[in-house]
């Protein structure tokens, strides 16, 4: 058993001992659980020291552990990290911390459900980004759907049910679809479609990703495309894009904080990851083909989203709208389809897990407080919550990219990487960038300044000591991320250089690759713009 | 026929002999009513399995007659349906334990209709010629319509049997006529003979509609739309137990002769049938799923819900190759298991006759019962086809069939359809979980829970830990795939 599958199954590990403690001691229960989260995140620190950022070919997925699991299929449990992942699962087990404190005060019935469900689902996030196996990856995929389900539907706000079910029933629509092209993928590998006159490769059968990424380029384009289209729609509606987000509110104003928590900060982030690591890689001629159609959702997504931010009365509708806009920014990064979109899009979604998961946990300390979310209701925070006003400025600031915060790095390197590839994309994105900073900064606005006129805003507590040490770990991250993101960079150069030598194998001989990896990229990127 | 032949026939005479002796138990008096029926009839499943056993190993050295050969095959693909069915009639037995000591009705006369209506099943799975396969067919169906109205004074019950009955006896005409015309054809009713014969004949309209009836007659049972009617009420009016067999055990019978009949004797006639029964099996697929979306009765949604799996399975059979009849295979033990789960939770919340049976009766049940309402889930879920679960397993066996087999369009259908599926299972789910206040009341007592435990475990440990069940049902498949001549899946 190796590290990649005590990092997956401590949380499991942590559920179960959870069932055997008695329903009634509520604070053993929260101890218990968080003792195994920040195992989880220590065991998952362990990764990140020992990864080798400079892997290529077979170094590049390491920590590989492959066990025979249906021979019969040719399903292997097959698990490996390359950077990305890496990222991706730190942000988990971090976030995972961070929801699950965030919960002490705020769940106060039913604690030894909703404390083995959290745990259940970061076993799921985390499986789903190891698994280098499809089969294997759908499964972990599905599993994380029905404890967020639970989650949102027990703990959530009065239209639970409502927002629970379409939840559930969004993904669950397109991931099923997705399976169709997971087996369409499985069956040109293997042995053709003869009745549709597809050949097929006579390849071993095999649910391998990293078999797909080699045989991605002899798929006939027509079969590419619809392939592309599965797996669009079960990406998409995760991610969510524009016309598929219209579950992401309802989720997110109703599930309770922390299930927002995980929600903007890793669920979303499976859809983006399923495109960077699947699609982009395995389908590259449907990628070049769909670019446009998919540019312009983002764009819109990006827009759209930001000027439906602007107008929403409701903080947590706000923040939840603004995913839509930042992931849209992701999306667009990614499908600039150049190192330097790519790169940016894979740090903006770990930023977006930060900023916007510390934005949620903000909204929810005060609805704690006042159970309302309504921005009408507040006014002049600022002189009652001095700590909780500056905490929320540095995440809102992050949030809209002001430079020397995480924020500023991923947008700047996606307008970069867009830019390269077009300058009217790179103009639609500046475009949402002001929206963001004009969004954010109006609710800021109308929440701390201003007179405090509203009485029961004036007994109102600050934060406490363990909001403050929640809220200081995730803004040590941001400034870290802001000031230092070479480190970050230089995690993913590599497997964002491999993708993009799957899926545009021309651009390396276009433009021999000469970003020094440890020198600010920024800079770099600017030499090397066309 | 000789004396060799007995051996090949042995566990349905052992059957038989015991089904017969268990109907004379209470008229002998005296020792014999002081007897349990329920362990008595579970002896009988035990000396049944143990003697399928002892058979399967006993003819690898026999020869068979050429008459009984014709007519009659103990392979692999019939022992694994027997052993289901051997399985799923033990568990319905312990399931109806309750129900029998509540009713003023003999459970010596219930347990023996049960183990004659497997000893049809049996001799379904075996069938390789049609008339056994009518006969096995007509000896369950016959055993299904008294047990259906085995509520002799409820008029609910009594409706479901006369139901039952008439569109049952009409549908078995059609089948019958429908061998009839094949027969007429090929001269002969052998599915081996049949496919020999149709290999040599190009198009026949006599055939054709031979073929179409036949098939009509065996959707009937499986209840595919549209010959659908009559499942949700019978579902509903018959006794729980009986409706859980009919939704389990008699449904996976009928799905080892559609698949034996189609992929043995039919399937160079394939681009004939292959379009309606993809026509039939979407319209189950989303009249089932939909029609169930709107049921406040567990057991009518049940009943629609069982309807949707029939047009799932039936995918199995249109794909025609290795991969589709494997999933039959599979799908059939994961479907037994999962809703013989939920029957049993159905029956726990039974307070009387005829409750346990409105979605509002599961509210609250996570607080009463938490264990039983988690097993709740984990079905509901194997139903739905979401991993970890065994019906995923069994879904995607189904799913990758269609797709290989060209049927894409289908496929969609199909997965959306187990999508919209989740709806209405979530909302016994949202039942039990998400509603407050209210506090279900039940009556757990100690079989339903080890029903309830044995398709637990099966569910989870056959979603988790697929491979031992995939190689067996490969194993088991193997000669009714080498008599269709189909290309062996490339994955082995």
């Amino acid at each position: 058993m190796g590290i990649l599958n005590i990092v997956t199954y401590i949380p499991l590990l942590g559920a179960v001992v959870l069932l055997f403690l008695p329903k009634q001691s509520g604070a053993a229960i929260r101890y218990t659980a968080t003792f195994f989260a920040v195992v989880d995140f220590i065991a998952s620190l362990y990764l990140w020291f020992n990864f080798n950022p400079h892997g290529t070919g077979a170094q590049l997925f390491q920590f590989r552990e492959t066990y025979s699991w249906i021979p019969s299929l040719g399903v292997q449990y097959d698990f490996g990290i390359d950077g990305i992942s890496l990222l991706l699962i730190l942000l988990t087990t971090f976030m995972g911390i961070i929801a699950l404190v965030s919960s002490y005060t705020a769940i106060d019935h039913r604690q030894k459900e909703y404390y083995i469900l959290l745990l259940l689902l970061q076993t799921g996030m985390i499986g789903t980004f190891c698994a280098l196996d499809f089969f294997l990856f759908y499964v972990f995929w599905e599993i994380m759907l029905v404890p967020m389900y639970f989650i949102i539907g027990i703990w959530g706000g009065p239209r639970k049910l409502y927002a629970a079910i379409k939840f559930f029933l969004y993904t669950l629509t397109g991931s099923v679809v997705m399976l169709l092209s997971i087996l369409a993928l499985y069956f040109f590998n293997d042995g053709g479609i003869p009745f549709l006159n597809i050949k097929g490769l006579g390849n071993a059968a095999t649910f391998s990703v990293l078999q797909y990424h080699n045989i991605g380029h002899l798929i006939p384009p027509t079969l590419q495309f619809w392939i592309f289209i599965g797996f669009f729609l079960g990406f998409a509606i995760k991610v969510p894009m524009f016309p598929f987000h219209t579950w992401l509110p309802d989720a997110h104003v109703e599930a309770p904080t922390a299930g927002s928590i995980i929600l903007a900060a890793v669920l979303l982030k499976m859809g983006t990851y399923g495109f960077v690591r699947f699609a982009l890689p395995i389908l590259p001629d449907a990628t070049k083909q769909l670019i446009i159609p998919i540019v312009v959702l983002s764009i819109i997504g990006i827009i759209y989203g930001a000027l439906v931010s602007l107008v929403q009365k409701d903080m947590k509708k706000l923040v939840a709208y603004s995913s839509v806009s930042h992931l849209g920014f992701v999306m667009l990064g990614m499908f600039a389809l150049n190192p330097m979109g790519l790169k940016g899009s894979v740090l903006q979604m770990i930023n977006h897990g930060i900023s916007t998961g510390a934005l949620f946990l903000l909204v929810g300390i005060i609805y704690e407080r006042r159970h309302t979310r309504m921005i009408a209701e507040y006014g002049g925070l600022a002189k009652q919550m001095p700590v909780y006003a500056t905490l929320f400025l540095i995440a809102a600031l992050s949030s809209m990219g002001l430079p020397a915060l995480n924020g500023f790095i991923g947008e700047f390197t996606i307008l970069l990487g867009a830019a390269n590839r077009s300058i009217v994309w790179a103009s639609f994105a500046a475009v949402g960038i002001v929206l963001g900073a004009a969004y954010l900064l109006w609710l800021y606005q109308r929440v701390f300044w201003g007179p405090l006129d509203n009485p029961a805003n004036k007994t109102l507590l600050d934060v406490n000591r363990r909001e403050i040490g929640l809220l200081l770990a995730l803004v040590v991250i941001m400034v870290w991320m802001g000031i230092k993101p070479a480190v970050f960079f230089d995690m993913i150069e590599e497997p964002v250089n491999y993708i993009v030598r799957k899926v545009d194998p021309a651009y390396f001989d276009k433009k021999p690759i000469e970003y020094p990896s440890a020198a600010p990229v920024v800079v770099s990127a600017v030499e090397t713009t066309r | 026929m000789n004396w060799n032949d007995t051996i090949y026939l042995l566990p349905e005479i052992v059957l038989t002999i015991g089904a017969s002796a268990l109907l004379l138990v209470p008229v002998m008096g005296g020792r014999g009513a002081k007897l349990s029926a329920k362990w008595m009839m579970l002896i009988l499943l035990a000396i049944t399995a143990g003697t399928l056993l002892y058979s399967s190993h006993a003819v690898e050295t026999i020869d068979q007659s050429r008459q009984l050969q014709a007519m009659f095959a103990l392979d692999p693909f019939s022992i694994f349906f027997k052993l289901l069915f051997i399985a799923a009639i033990g568990i319905l037995v312990m399931l109806s334990e309750d129900f029998l000591a509540e009713s003023r009705y003999s459970p010596w006369e219930y347990y023996s209709l049960l183990a004659f209506a497997l000893c049809g099943m049996m001799f379904m799975a075996s069938g390789v010629h049609l008339i056994t396969i009518y006969i096995g067919l007509e000896l369950l169906s016959l055993s299904s319509y008294i047990l259906a109205g085995f509520y002799k004074s409820e008029l609910k019950s009594t409706e479901a049997a006369m139901k039952y009955f008439i569109l049952g006896a009409v549908s078995s005409g059609i089948l019958l006529y429908g061998i009839s015309l094949v027969y007429g054809v090929c001269g002969s009713l052998n599915l081996l003979d049949i496919a020999a014969a149709m290999s040599t004949i190009v198009t026949n309209d006599a055939l054709m509609f031979g073929i179409m009836l036949l098939g009509a007659g065996l959707c009937f049972k499986i209840a595919a739309v549209p010959f659908h009617v009559w499942t949700p009420d019978v579902y509903e009016g018959a006794p729980t137990p009986i409706a859980a067999f009919l939704s389990t055990a008699s449904k996976a019978a009928a799905f080892s002769i559609f698949a034996r009949i189609f992929y043995v004797g039919l399937h160079d006639f394939h681009l004939d049938w292959n379009y309606v029964l993809a026509t039939i099996s979407a319209l189950s697929m989303i009249v089932g799923n939909l029609a169930a979306l709107t049921q406040d009765n567990v057991k009518r949604m049940l009943a629609y819900s069982s309807i949707a799996h029939a047009g799932y399975i039936l995918l199995g059979v249109i794909s025609l190759n290795a991969m589709g009849l494997r999933g039959i295979l599979v799908y059939s033990i994961v479907y037994v298991f999962a809703n013989l789960g939920i029957w049993a939770t159905v029956l726990m919340l039974r307070r009387h006759q005829y409750a346990g049976e409105r979605i509002d009766d599961f509210e609250g049940l996570s607080r009463r019962a938490p264990l039983w309402a988690f097993a709740m889930v984990i079905f509901l879920l194997s139903l739905g086809g979401i991993p970890p679960t065994a019906g995923f397993i069994g879904k995607y066996f189904l799913f990758a069939a269609a797709v290989q087999a060209g049927f894409g369009w289908l496929a969609i259908i199909a997965v959306l359809m187990s999508a919209v599926s989740m709806f209405y299972y979530l909302r016994l789910v949202v039942a039990m979980y998400l509603r407050e206040g209210v506090e279900a009341e039940f009556a757990i007592t100690s079989p339903l829970k080890i029903v309830a435990g044995i398709c637990l475990i099966v569910t989870l440990a056959l979603g988790i830990l697929p491979a031992p069940m995939i190689d067996q049902v490969i194993a088991s498949s193997s000669n009714v795939a080498a008599r269709a001549a189909l290309t062996p899946h490339a994955g082995r």
